[in-house]
């Protein structure tokens, strides 16, 4: 599963970063990386940015974005 | 280790030390900054780019001390400027110590960029900063065990009220003092076959080039393996034939690791250094089960919340704007007052010569035009740093950005393009906030045409003399036609000149934050002396020269005698006084100064025409006449370079009304001159679209931080003007009217 596809408030551990590039890179210097936990704490208004928390800090992604980090174990 | 020493052999001013700051963004870092160095701090770029550099200096224990603001960021990796700016400061400089601010309720995170920075074997010092707010969340952290793994020294500060910035300052200047070299103890470790990578092109280089490499080798073999294109290059520059073999030896490395892991070894090597940074953080932090109250999410599920966050973003916008252009009326008034009272003042005083008008018509009404937004400015800029300062800024990034997104640019220009409605001088500043350098250059270029509270007096007369009662519908369809124009040229530029990736909107949501009112003074008063320095210049030398080509050649040959019509007209109204009875004197007095009055100002408006200025438009006239405007027109837009309130006042001397009253004058003599509403409404179209005025591209120039930004924004906003009111006029005549 993707993490755009996560449901506010549902927590999942990642599985795999994709993309590439900057974007691949500044994901996983935020700490979003291979079996890090990260809970859906809103979607912006508009759907789009989602906001996470990992590692105890908010961290905002486009749901674009999103769509490149596999997670598993959703719950 | 003759690098280290290699080209700083002995020091010239042993009582200086440099110490630089470094840490994430909203760890607290310019709160310690502040701190230290009160309000003794030097503002300025980064050579080369538009980063903020700060300094600051303090003498303590015997030394100057040299307080250095690094850019905050979170890695040192070559991807931002800031990165860049901050990782080649301590390579290049190597400042006696670095000192890392950390934020210890983030621990993790904070700390992949002090393993970097351990990694670079400078002189670090690690503080622990919020350690209150850590302790609050339950967090119970041991430094020395920290001070331990790392070999760093690790001091506890808390910035917002100025707790151990003393202890901090005395260790970084005991750490100075150590005259030990950096320690052989390898601090971050990676697997064994990273590691062994790392040897093996470690060993070659130092084989090979026999120390002199610029940096540290095992850095450099680490970088390299990252495949760090600007370490790659700095290496090629330094050993060139051997550098080739070196990064020769160092891609067979990265293809084996990368058959090995089956992904990119810069990825891998991220991943480890957490997976390192995870172990630490295991054993110094010790988190109890006490789950704590968290204000700052609660504040968020009202402020971004689905349906109420957006109502709440646009009243504080309504009322950033009301303080700053209501409030700052105010003062405005008085400023304007004083330049008021100080050319009426040096008029008076000086005697009538050419130096008095270059004095008072040319750099105080100049220079007096453009210092009168200056209460703006800083109420504004307060707003913005109130915004910065409690971490709503990035709420209204995450609220805007799917809206800004669509226009290919990134929630933070939402900000700066609203404010450009107030004054493009600040909205372009504003842009600072944007990280990405190619989304601050695209807000900057389509900021100017959102149109300016300056061209509405423009607006105003116009629509005044021309369109009556629908005046109102008349100025917000200019508006649209501004914001419409903006979105695709935004549009237009994302898929041509600043193609490339979006940047990430990969943002730390900080929590929210107390705002200290002595950051927030500093704040202001950095970007508002910034303001006032760089804009003066430029404004002094524009209006010199606007004045100049207004103001010459002096003795235009009159096409009327007005000297010998002026004597007239007193010894006609003389002779009537000398008969009048003494009850009808007031009133053909007041005649009299009306006739003179009128006398005056024709001949003002032909020494307008007949100046540099006036030939100039005259000689452009053909430019402006497919697009309904005349000569008149021409000269009044001419001169609203220097600033857009201008074009009024310049139509009112062209067309020799007074300053009294001079808005229904001025109203009758465009309707006389051959002014149609479809004239006035091209004409308000070029306003609203040419050329920025002179404090905004000032202020274009310093933020792209390159002429040619500069130039291409003129180019292209007075070529979007001429084309749209080219449209609007030539279109309005094809469709029957006039």
């Amino acid at each position: 599963m993707w993490l755009s596809e996560m449901k506010e408030g549902q927590s999942a551990t990642v599985v795999h970063v994709g993309g590439n590039g900057m974007l691949r890179r500044r994901i996983l210097e935020m700490g979003i990386l291979k079996g890090a936990e990260v809970y859906i704490e809103k979607y912006a208004p508009l759907r789009d940015p989602l906001e996470l928390i990992v590692k105890g800090y908010h961290v905002s992604l486009r749901v674009a974005e999103a769509a490149k980090v596999e997670v598993d174990n959703v719950r | 280790m003759r690098w280290i020493t290699s080209d700083r052999p002995f020091r010239m001013h042993p009582k200086n030390l440099t110490i630089a700051l470094a840490g994430n963004p909203n760890s607290g870092k310019t709160t310690t900054f502040n701190n230290i160095t009160g309000t003794r701090q030097k503002v300025g770029n980064w050579p080369g780019v538009t980063v903020a550099k700060k300094e600051g200096r303090v003498h303590k224990y015997g030394y100057d001390l040299k307080i250095i603001d690094l850019p905050g960021t979170y890695s040192l990796t070559p991807f931002s400027i800031e990165e860049i700016v901050a990782r080649n400061y301590v390579l290049d400089e190597r400042p006696d110590v670095v000192v890392d601010i950390i934020d210890a309720s983030n621990l993790e995170r904070s700390l992949y960029l002090a393993t970097q920075l351990r990694e670079l074997d400078c002189k670090v010092l690690f503080a622990l900063n919020m350690a209150d707010v850590a302790r609050t969340r339950g967090m119970k952290i041991d430094a020395d065990k920290l001070s331990q793994l790392l070999d760093v020294p690790v001091v506890f500060t808390v910035g917002n009220k100025n707790e151990g910035i003393e202890a901090l300052l005395k260790q970084a200047v005991k750490l100075a003092e150590t005259d030990t070299k950096t320690p052989k103890r390898r601090n971050v470790k990676y697997s064994k076959d990273i590691e062994s990578a790392i040897t093996r092109l470690q060993q070659f280089i130092e084989e090979k080039t026999d120390g002199t490499t610029p940096y540290n080798t095992r850095w450099t073999s680490i970088k390299l393996l990252e495949d760090d294109k600007i370490i790659k290059e700095r290496i090629l520059q330094s050993a060139d034939k051997i550098g080739l073999e070196i990064l020769q030896t160092s891609q067979a490395l990265r293809k084996h690791l990368e058959q090995r892991f089956d992904d990119d070894p810069q990825i891998v090597m991220t991943d480890e250094r957490y997976g390192f940074i995870a172990g630490i953080v295991k054993e110094i932090q010790t988190t109890s089960t006490k789950q704590r109250v968290d204000v700052s999410r609660n504040i968020d599920l009202v402020l971004t919340n689905r349906f109420i966050g957006f109502p709440i973003f646009l009243f504080f916008i309504w009322a950033m704007f009301q303080l700053t252009f209501t409030l700052g009326t105010y003062p405005m008034d008085w400023i304007d007052a004083g330049v008021g009272w100080l050319s009426a003042t040096l008029a008076g005083l000086l005697p009538d010569n050419l130096f008095k008008a270059l004095l008072v018509d040319g750099i105080i009404a100049g220079v007096g035009s453009v210092i009168v937004f200056l209460p703006n400015i800083l109420i504004l800029f307060f707003c913005i740093a109130l915004f910065e300062d409690t971490g709503y800024m990035s709420r209204s990034a995450f609220l805007m950005d799917k809206i800004m997104h669509l226009i290919g640019l990134h929630g933070k220009s939402f900000i700066p393009m609203l404010m450009g409605f107030g004054c493009n001088v600040p909205a372009i500043m504003a842009a600072r906030t944007l990280e990405s350098e190619k989304d601050r250059i695209l807000t900057i270029l389509i900021t100017p045409f959102m149109s300016c509270s300056a061209k509405l007096p423009v607006y105003i007369i116009l629509t005044g003399a021309f369109f009556g009662t629908r005046a109102g519908t008349v100025i917000f369809a200019i508006y649209l036609l501004g914001i419409t124009l903006s979105i695709i040229t935004g549009r237009l530029f994302r898929s041509t000149l600043l193609r490339g990736v979006d940047a990430p909107f990969v943002m730390e949501l900080p929590p929210y934050r107390f705002p200290m009112l002595k950051s927030l003074l500093i704040h202001m008063w950095d970007r508002s002396k910034l303001f006032l320095k760089k804009m003066g210049k430029v404004i002094l030398i524009g209006s010199i020269i606007i004045w100049a080509l207004s103001a010459f050649p002096r003795n235009v040959s009159y096409s009327v005698d007005y000297d010998s019509k002026m004597n007239s007209v007193i010894t006609s109204y003389t002779a009537q006084l000398d008969t009048a009875a003494e009850s009808a004197k007031p009133r053909i007095e007041k005649e009299k100064e009306a006739a003179l009055f009128a006398v005056e100002k024709a001949r003002q408006a032909e020494h307008a025409e007949k100046s540099y200025i006036g030939r100039i438009g005259k000689i452009s006239a053909p430019l402006f006449a497919p697009l309904g405007i005349d000569w008149r027109g021409g000269v009044a837009l001419l001169t609203g370079f220097v600033a857009k309130e201008i074009v009024v006042s310049t139509l009112g001397v062209l067309h020799a009304v007074g300053d009294k009253d001079a808005s229904d004058a001025l109203t009758n003599a465009l309707r006389a001159s051959g002014m149609t509403p479809l004239s006035a409404l091209s004409m308000m179209v070029f306003v609203l679209l040419y050329l920025p005025c002179l404090a905004s591209i000032a202020a274009i120039r310093r933020e792209t931080g390159s002429y040619k930004w500069m130039s291409f924004s003129i180019a292209y906003s007075t070529t979007v003007a001429w084309i749209m009111a080219f449209i609007v006029y030539q279109g309005g005549i094809l469709l029957g009217y006039s």
